[in-house]
Formats: structure tokens, C-alpha cells, sequence
């Protein structure tokens, strides 16, 4: 399993009011998530995001509200990963029980530019900033992890 | 090794007769908590995967609060969504429009969760019952709709910051001011992954609201939980209100915690915290007094809807009237608190003021409506989050306070310390 593409790169403590604004929370439609995904940080990611592409963040990402609406935009908005020095708690959780893969990487969080071009290899862990050359070493899921995130999530894991 | 009362109360729940920080386990759980905005996803993921029913009726609770009364169409279909499935499944703590108030104000009023139990909510406060003495935490709507169906959750056990609280607070200063104190400390991820376990002689003097208050915003220190001792107020508190029979779980004498904070009670002042985290804090000292206008002023909120906090509000708006700039609105967090207000007077101090009393709802804490602030307005707010554009434009700001800070902001025009009128 692998993520390759291009990094859309954020700070500290993006919380899951500007990653899915509550005004937007009267839907559970994934497409309309992801059409106001990261809204209120960066207008314009709706519009440069492509298939694949991948979210660098610093500390804290995903603090806040346990919204599940948070990751279930970014996965659907196309994104095949977020990389982040920490996660908070909920976000983490929530973002494996829905598939979207997350690592916690802080050198590659501090490092890895806007606009790089990364690949990330899950069963290794290495995570490779293909514009710079640089690879950094995150802690690579277990199989089981894997396995949710493969199926697509948690309830589609436990489904016979 | 000791156990810390978090972990005590996980190692229960998971049959096991000792448990340690970084193990993971799978607990039985005794409420499983949803609202209008997080069931409508679990119960399609429920649906999806074929469920034929929900583990325990009795012990799942559905609480439509964020966007009731229904702010537009889509809000009330997702009510009428999770409204048929609890009438499906006969979900017995149903609680709609009438009925219902501010999920973690309404849920220990009503004695749905208390002391030893183990409860997650898809709402990240639900962390608030940890004033109970219960090990209590958010999830998401997936864990959500595993646990309507198999009772079950898994966890990593946490490690835990002991905050030992001393001494007791002074007039017009509360539980709010606890609580951002100590996140003005660590920090929004100072806590992160972990237990904030208050302790100490300092609890005895807290109030069962304050303790709600404080227990409340664990989160927005990144904790898993927060939790409180069981004492004589907590028990008073849940004598004829809690269903179930209290299990008083203590941490050991030789619990380990990562570390311990001292926190002085009687030495806080009341505490503000700036735009745009609620770590940004400042004693009301430093903010200074008539230094910052505001445009608005919402007093409620499952962190501050409680009676004391609209008593301290009508005692500070009494024979007084609203400065003219200032919208005030004022939110009780559920329809006994309402009642209550009513009965003692504090609706007709609020209106007579020139405030608005609304019935419970989450409504502006979230930007969802009851109060949305527009470019460059400025509020004073007894919420738990002052992120960009929480409660409207993403040029608005949000200081987070008590209700006294509030209240007296609301006459002035301009942040007050409630302390010095």
C-alpha cells in the first residue's frame, strides 16, 4: 500500500472547525464535505487538490470536535494521507475507523514543503520527498491497521 | 504499581484485575452517546453493515441539540433520521425538542450517566461526565455505531497528569476559570493522549458544576479524559437522579502519574482566553479594563449552561440594562434549568436587561445559529472554543470566559472583570 502526491502544507493545531466548518454539518454527504473541505485555512484547496495528494501538517492536527465529517472530507476531497508531527486523539482514531491513512512523522512534518512531491510506503513506514530526496522513517502500521485502511474503514473491515 | 482511577475503572470494564498505561483493551460499556449531527453517520454506517439491532436499548442516548429547533431543512431531516431509529430500535433515552437540552448538562441531570461508568459519546466533550467519577471520552461516528451494536469499545489505557487542586476559589471567580488557567499552562496538546486527573483538598470545595465545567474542556487540552474523586457532593448530587447504583472507584496511594501540577485555588483570577485558541490566556488583570470592545455576548453552552452559571449571570445583570452595542444571549442548558431560571426570577432579570433567553440549544457555540457573529465582530463567550470562524465569519473572535466575566462585559460593552464593578 502506498500514497504518492503532491503536499499541501499547514501549520500547528488545524483544528476540525477550519478542516469542515459546522455550518456545513447539516449533511452527511461525503462529496458535499469535501467541496468545503479545509474552508476557512485555505479557500482555494478545493481547487488545487488533486487525486493522491497529501497533507503536511505540524502539532495538534485535528484538535477539536470529534466530527468524523473532519477526515471523511479530506478522504473524500481525494487526499491519500496526512502526515503530521502529532494527531489529536479523536482525529487519529476517527481517521483509521474511516480508512484515511495518517502518520505521525515530525521530521518529515518539519521539513517536507508546500508544493514537494512525497511518496509514502505504509508497510515500511519511509516516507520519501521525491523533489528534495530526503526520506524520513515513521512508524508503519500494524497489519491490522492496514487491513481497516485497505477495506476502507472499520464497519467495512468487520463485515464478512 | 498502582493504578491511576482511570485506569482502575478501564480495568473493570475490561474484566481485568489490573491494567497499565500504553495496553490496549476492550471495555463494556454503560451509555453510548449521540447527537443530531454525529448519529446521522453512525446510524448509515449501521445500517450499511446489516445491524438487526442495537445491544442495549436502555443504555444508548440520542440527544437532538446542535441544530434544534431545526435550523433549516437539512438539520430536521437529520432529526427525522435519528428520530425513526430510535422509534425503531425503542431507544429509551431519546431526547427531542421539549425534552431535550444540552446533551452533557442534560445527561447527569437526568442520572443517565454517573459515578463508575464507563461511557464514549460521538461529541468530543463528552468528557464532561468525568465530574462524576466516571471514564468517560469522544469518538467518532464509527465508534459510535460499533458500540450501538456490540457494547464494546477498545482503548489504549492512558497515563495521567495528576492536578492537584488546593485551597478554594474567591467570589466571581469559577470552575471556567479553573479549566483555562490550566490550559493557558500546558497548552491545547498539553494533555494529549492522557488523563487529567484532579485530585487534592481543593475538590472538596467545587461545586458540582464547577467540576462539570472543568471536567468539560479536558479536551481542549487534547486530553482523553478528565475525571474527579467521588465525594459527598458528587453523591449528593446523584442521590435521587442517577438510575443505577453509584461504584466508587479511587485512585491508589501509589497511582503513577506522569506529573503533577499544583493548582492554588484561591490565588485564580478570573481568566480569559484571547482569539484564536484557548490556550491564549489571560488573568482579566491583564486584559485590562475597557481595552477590548465586543459586539456580542453568549452565556450557555454544555461548559456553561448550567443554574449557578445563570445565577452568577443574574446577579450581575439585575436592575441593570445591556450596554446599547451589545447583543446578549443568553442559554439555559436544559428545560429544568429553564424552569428553574423562570422560577427564580433570573428569565425577567435577563429580558428586563435587555438579553435574550433562549430555549437549550448548542446553536451559536458551534456557529450552527442562535447567534452567528458576522466580519470583525468581537464576543465574549462561556463556550469551550474560540477557533477562526467557530461562531460565524472566519474574521470574527471569540474570547472564551466565565459567565461572571461575561455578564459583566455584557453591561460595560467591553471584557470586565466582574471583580471590580
Amino acid at each position: 500500500m502506498n500514497a504518492h502526491g503532491i503536499v499541501h502544507k499547514y501549520g500547528d493545531n488545524v483544528d476540525t472547525d477550519v478542516i469542515i466548518p459546522a455550518r456545513y454539518l447539516n449533511t452527511a454527504s461525503h462529496a458535499e464535505l469535501a467541496s468545503h473541505c479545509m474552508e476557512d485555512i485555505d479557500k482555494d484547496f478545493v481547487n488545487k487538490v488533486k487525486e493522491g495528494d497529501i497533507i503536511v501538517a505540524n502539532k495538534n492536527f485535528g484538535c477539536g470536535s470529534s466530527r468524523e465529517h473532519a477526515p471523511i472530507a479530506i478522504k473524500a476531497s481525494g487526499i491519500s494521507c496526512v502526515i503530521a508531527s502529532t494527531f489529536a486523539r479523536i482525529f487519529y482514531r476517527n481517521s483509521i475507523n474511516i480508512g484515511l491513512a495518517i502518520l505521525e512523522c515530525d521530521e518529515a512534518a518539519r521539513n517536507i514543503q508546500d508544493g514537494d512531491e512525497v511518496s509514502v510506503d505504509f508497510d515500511t513506514g519511509v516516507i520519501t520527498n521525491i523533489t528534495t530526496g530526503k526520506t524520513y522513517c515513521a512508524q508503519p502500521f500494524p497489519p491490522f491497521i492496514q487491513n481497516i485502511i485497505t477495506k476502507g474503514g472499520l464497519m467495512n473491515s468487520i463485515q464478512k | 504499581m498502582g493504578m491511576t482511577m482511570t485506569q482502575k475503572i478501564l480495568a473493570a470494564h475490561a474484566g481485568l484485575d489490573y491494567v497499565e498505561a500504553g495496553q490496549l483493551i476492550e471495555a463494556n460499556l454503560d451509555v453510548v452517546l449521540g447527537n443530531d449531527i454525529t448519529s446521522p453517520v453512525a446510524i448509515n454506517q449501521f445500517e450499511k453493515c446489516g445491524a438487526k439491532n442495537v445491544f442495549d436499548k436502555e443504555k444508548i442516548a440520542l440527544v437532538m441539540d446542535h441544530f434544534t429547533p431545526n435550523k433549516d431543512i437539512k438539520a430536521a431531516e437529520q432529526c427525522r433520521q435519528v428520530r425513526n431509529f430510535a422509534d425503531k430500535y425503542d431507544i429509551k433515552n431519546y431526547f427531542d425538542v421539549g425534552q431535550m437540552g444540552i446533551e452533557h448538562a442534560l445527561l447527569p441531570e437526568q442520572g443517565v450517566v454517573g459515578p463508575g461508568d464507563a461511557i464514549i459519546g460521538a461529541d468530543s466533550h463528552t468528557c464532561t461526565y468525568g465530574a462524576l467519577g466516571a471514564f468517560s471520552t469522544g469518538v467518532g461516528s464509527t465508534d459510535m455505531a460499533c458500540a450501538m451494536i456490540t457494547g464494546k469499545a477498545w482503548f489504549k489505557v492512558p497515563s495521567a497528569i495528576q492536578v492537584e487542586l488546593v485551597g478554594s476559589l474567591q467570589k466571581f471567580v469559577s470552575g471556567k476559570d479553573v479549566i483555562l488557567h490550566l490550559i493557558g499552562m500546558i497548552g491545547v496538546d498539553g494533555a494529549l493522549y492522557r488523563s487529567l486527573e484532579f485530585t487534592g483538598p481543593g475538590v472538596a470545595s467545587l461545586s458540582m458544576d464547577d467540576r462539570l465545567c472543568i471536567a468539560n474542556m479536558a479536551i481542549e487540552a487534547g486530553a482523553k479524559n478528565g475525571i474527579f474523586p467521588v465525594d459527598h457532593v458528587t453523591l449528593a448530587y446523584c442521590k435521587d437522579r442517577f438510575q443505577r447504583e453509584p461504584k466508587i472507584f479511587a485512585a491508589d496511594d501509589d497511582a503513577q502519574y506522569d506529573e503533577t501540577i499544583v493548582i492554588d485555588l484561591s490565588a485564580l483570577r478570573p481568566t480569559v482566553a484571547f482569539p484564536h485558541l484557548p490556550e491564549n490566556t489571560r488573568t482579566i488583570d491583564e486584559v485590562g479594563q475597557h481595552q477590548i470592545k465586543i459586539d456580542q455576548v453568549v452565556i450557555g453552552s454544555c461548559t456553561n449552561g448550567r443554574i449557578e452559571d445563570l445565577q452568577v449571570a443574574a446577579e450581575i445583570l439585575k436592575d441593570k440594562k445591556v450596554a446599547k452595542h451589545v447583543r446578549c444571549i443568553i442559554i439555559p442548558g436544559t428545560q429544568s434549568i429553564y424552569l428553574h431560571a423562570l422560577r427564580q426570577g433570573w428569565a425577567e432579570i435577563f429580558v428586563q436587561a435587555g438579553a435574550v433567553f433562549s430555549t437549550p440549544t448548542c446553536g451559536p457555540c458551534l456557529g450552527g445559529h442562535m447567534g452567528i457573529l458576522g466580519k470583525g465582530e468581537r464576543a465574549v463567550s462561556t463556550t469551550n472554543r474560540n477557533f477562526v470562524g467557530r461562531m460565524g465569519h472566519t474574521e470574527s473572535e471569540i474570547y472564551l470566559s466565565s459567565p461572571a466575566v461575561a455578564a459583566a462585559s455584557a453591561l460595560t460593552g467591553y471584557i470586565t472583570d466582574p471583580t471590580k464593578p
